[in-house]
């Protein structure tokens, strides 16, 4: 009836998906090639392509810096970035909050002071020294989302927007605090004060790129799992329980779910910002809001865009590194303000 | 069909239902009808088990309690007096999450009965041509009429509603009703609703609880329920020149 109300992006878009997968592998491969010592592209294919099939890699390639250094960095930043992404596209829908992110809400905090104090106590697990600092980042991730959206629901039963991010913010800054003593009393037991607060890929390797693609198999396969609900959700949380939708086990899967994945993806890069924030934002410009479509779109938007922010915090300054947190903060902050400009407006 | 017992629900100390009995039956459209703070809309979040409730709610024999989320929602559809949506979805989209609790498993995509259902309900509340456009761009009465066929969707056999045409102008109004009033004629189905507005109760429920700080004062079939006695001593008022005064108006 009204073309003006009518929406571009009703259907699934395969083409986009296809865009999606062949851009994210051309940013992987440019993340490999681009650094303090270039690399061409042809010697990035031949030494990842001899590895995977284990046949020599000829002595004139940097097998080493493709190999052990910028291929491990480049799987964990992708991975991180689609998980982070994953999280922040399910926790707007399930909140029906379009500001609402690991970060925004003070969950990627909660998560970095498990793993600070994990590391300050010297918590391990039996065959994982890694795990204890993990599951203790997972374990704050979440314990921190039930806080705030327990006192959020406290100072307004309705779950308000406003709410949830004033006491993520004040929760956010307490946290950083309590990070920031933790570091000062035991720098010699946990990482800088600046890891956990902007980020940062330095130095990851293969088990971490693992551990990451792992978690983001299982948990981004619940997540997925209920794409259905989260759209029953972002509708509203009564008209999800008049649908059908067992709310309560739903929400809690979800949350669970979510403060996993945060949890990892801190314990590994540290806290870094606005991804999830901003990348499903821009993955509903391009598909629309049924996550059906967004949750896999938002998970390589997430990617891709992690890539280039750490390429760019890798080569900008070169040889001075830049926290990875610095260029997502900077570029997704701009991002936000002018997609939250255009929105208000069409809205 | 559906069958109150002893209904009560308290916020801490505060009663606000306060032991509540009454039946649905089939072909009936039960009007629940009181001042402000009667307990009217809570009675009705207690039917559709959003909030905890002493009592019991049976729907043909078996406790509301004991079904599951998906079983409730294909027996009862509860439309809200006040539906926003956040984010730009289709009104298609909205209209078919109403087959939620018919999915078969999250693989599956929508069936054909599914996009029937929808189709159906699209067209019953005249959307088809809006059925692209985005929710966030319609207007109040739109919306409304969206959500009115969501629940159509939905297909269950109880539709409860809690003010439907509330803020919505004259011809909004008359649509509602009538678009319920065309769904209730169809076998097997009863309607149950709250409305503010005594004379549309009147006009369009069968039946009526009446009901003050959280009691029944009276209940049986419309024209019993609303009469002057009982209406005048739970408003405080004379409701009937009042109505009257205002209806005289457009004589």
């Amino acid at each position: 009836m009204n073309d003006a109300r009518s929406l571009r992006r009703e259907r699934f878009a395969p083409v986009t998906y296809a865009l999606l997968t062949a851009g994210l592998l051309l940013t992987m491969v440019l993340c490999v090639c681009v650094g303090s010592v270039p690399i061409t592209l042809s010697d990035t294919v031949t030494a990842v392509w001899n590895a995977l099939w284990g046949l020599p890699i000829p002595q004139n390639i940097a097998k080493n810096i493709i190999l052990n250094v910028r291929l491990p960095r480049v799987l964990c930043v992708a991975l991180a970035g689609a998980s982070l992404s994953l999280c922040g596209a399910a926790m707007q829908g399930l909140l029906r909050n379009p500001l609402a992110d690991g970060s925004t809400i003070g969950v990627s905090s909660g998560a970095a002071l498990g793993a600070v104090i994990a590391m300050a106590a010297g918590i391990t697990l039996p065959g994982s020294g890694y795990g204890g600092v993990m599951l203790t980042a997972m374990a704050f991730a979440f314990g921190s989302l039930v806080l705030i959206l327990s006192l959020a629901y406290a100072l307004d039963r309705s779950l308000a927007t406003n709410s949830i991010i004033l006491i993520g913010v004040i929760f956010t800054m307490f946290i950083s605090s309590i990070i920031s003593l933790v570091v000062t009393f035991a720098s010699e037991h946990t990482r800088s004060l600046n890891f956990w607060t902007l980020g940062s890929f330095s130095g990851v390797n293969y088990d971490q790129a693992k551990l990451l693609g792992l978690a983001l198999l299982v948990c981004g396969s619940v997540i997925l799992r209920y794409s259905h609900e989260l759209n029953a959700f972002a509708v509203g949380e009564d008209n999800a329980r008049h649908i059908g939708v067992n709310v309560k086990r739903v929400k809690l899967i979800i949350l669970i779910t979510i403060s996993a994945l945060i949890g990892v993806c801190v314990s590994i890069s540290g806290t870094v910002s606005f991804v999830g924030l901003v990348m499903p934002h821009i993955a509903r410009m391009l598909v629309g809001p049924n996550h059906r479509r967004l949750l896999p779109a938002a998970l390589f938007a997430g990617a891709i865009f992690l890539l280039l922010a750490d390429l760019a915090a890798r080569t900008l300054f070169s040889p001075i590194e830049l926290s990875i947190g610095v260029v997502t903060s900077l570029v997704g902050a701009v991002a936000f303000v002018i997609i939250f400009y255009r929105t208000r407006k069409a809205g | 069909m559906l069958k109150a017992e002893h209904i009560t629900v308290r916020y801490g100390e505060h009663t606000v239902v306060d032991d509540v009995s009454f039946q649905l039956r089939e072909g009936q459209w039960l009007m629940l009808a009181g001042p402000n703070g009667a307990g009217k809309s809570t009675l009705i979040e207690a039917i559709a088990q959003g909030v905890p409730y002493a009592g019991r709610i049976e729907w043909e024999g078996q406790d509301l309690r004991s079904m599951k989320s998906a079983q409730l929602a294909r027996r009862i559809g509860v439309l809200s007096q006040k539906n926003a949506v956040g984010y730009a979805y289709s009104v298609e989209e909205v209209v078919g999450l109403g087959r939620y609790a018919y999915r078969q498993g999250f693989l599956s995509g929508r069936r054909g009965e599914d996009r029937d259902c929808v189709d159906q309900a699209l067209e019953m509340t005249g959307l088809q041509d809006l059925r692209r456009a985005s929710m966030l761009t319609l207007s109040g009465g739109e919306t409304q009429r969206a959500f009115l066929a969501q629940v159509f969707a939905q297909d269950p056999r109880v539709l409860i509603l809690d003010e439907p045409a509330n803020h919505l102008d004259l011809n909004y109004q008359q649509q509602i009703f009538s678009l319920i009033r065309d769904w209730l004629k169809r076998p097997g189905r009863a309607v149950l609703s709250v409305v503010h507005d005594l004379s549309l109760a009147r006009r369009y429920g069968t039946h009526a609880v009446l009901m003050d700080r959280g009691r029944c004062v009276a209940q049986g079939e419309t024209e019993a329920v609303m009469t002057p006695d009982n209406l005048n001593g739970v408003y405080g008022m004379d409701v009937a020149a009042w109505l009257g005064g205002l209806l005289s108006q457009w004589q």
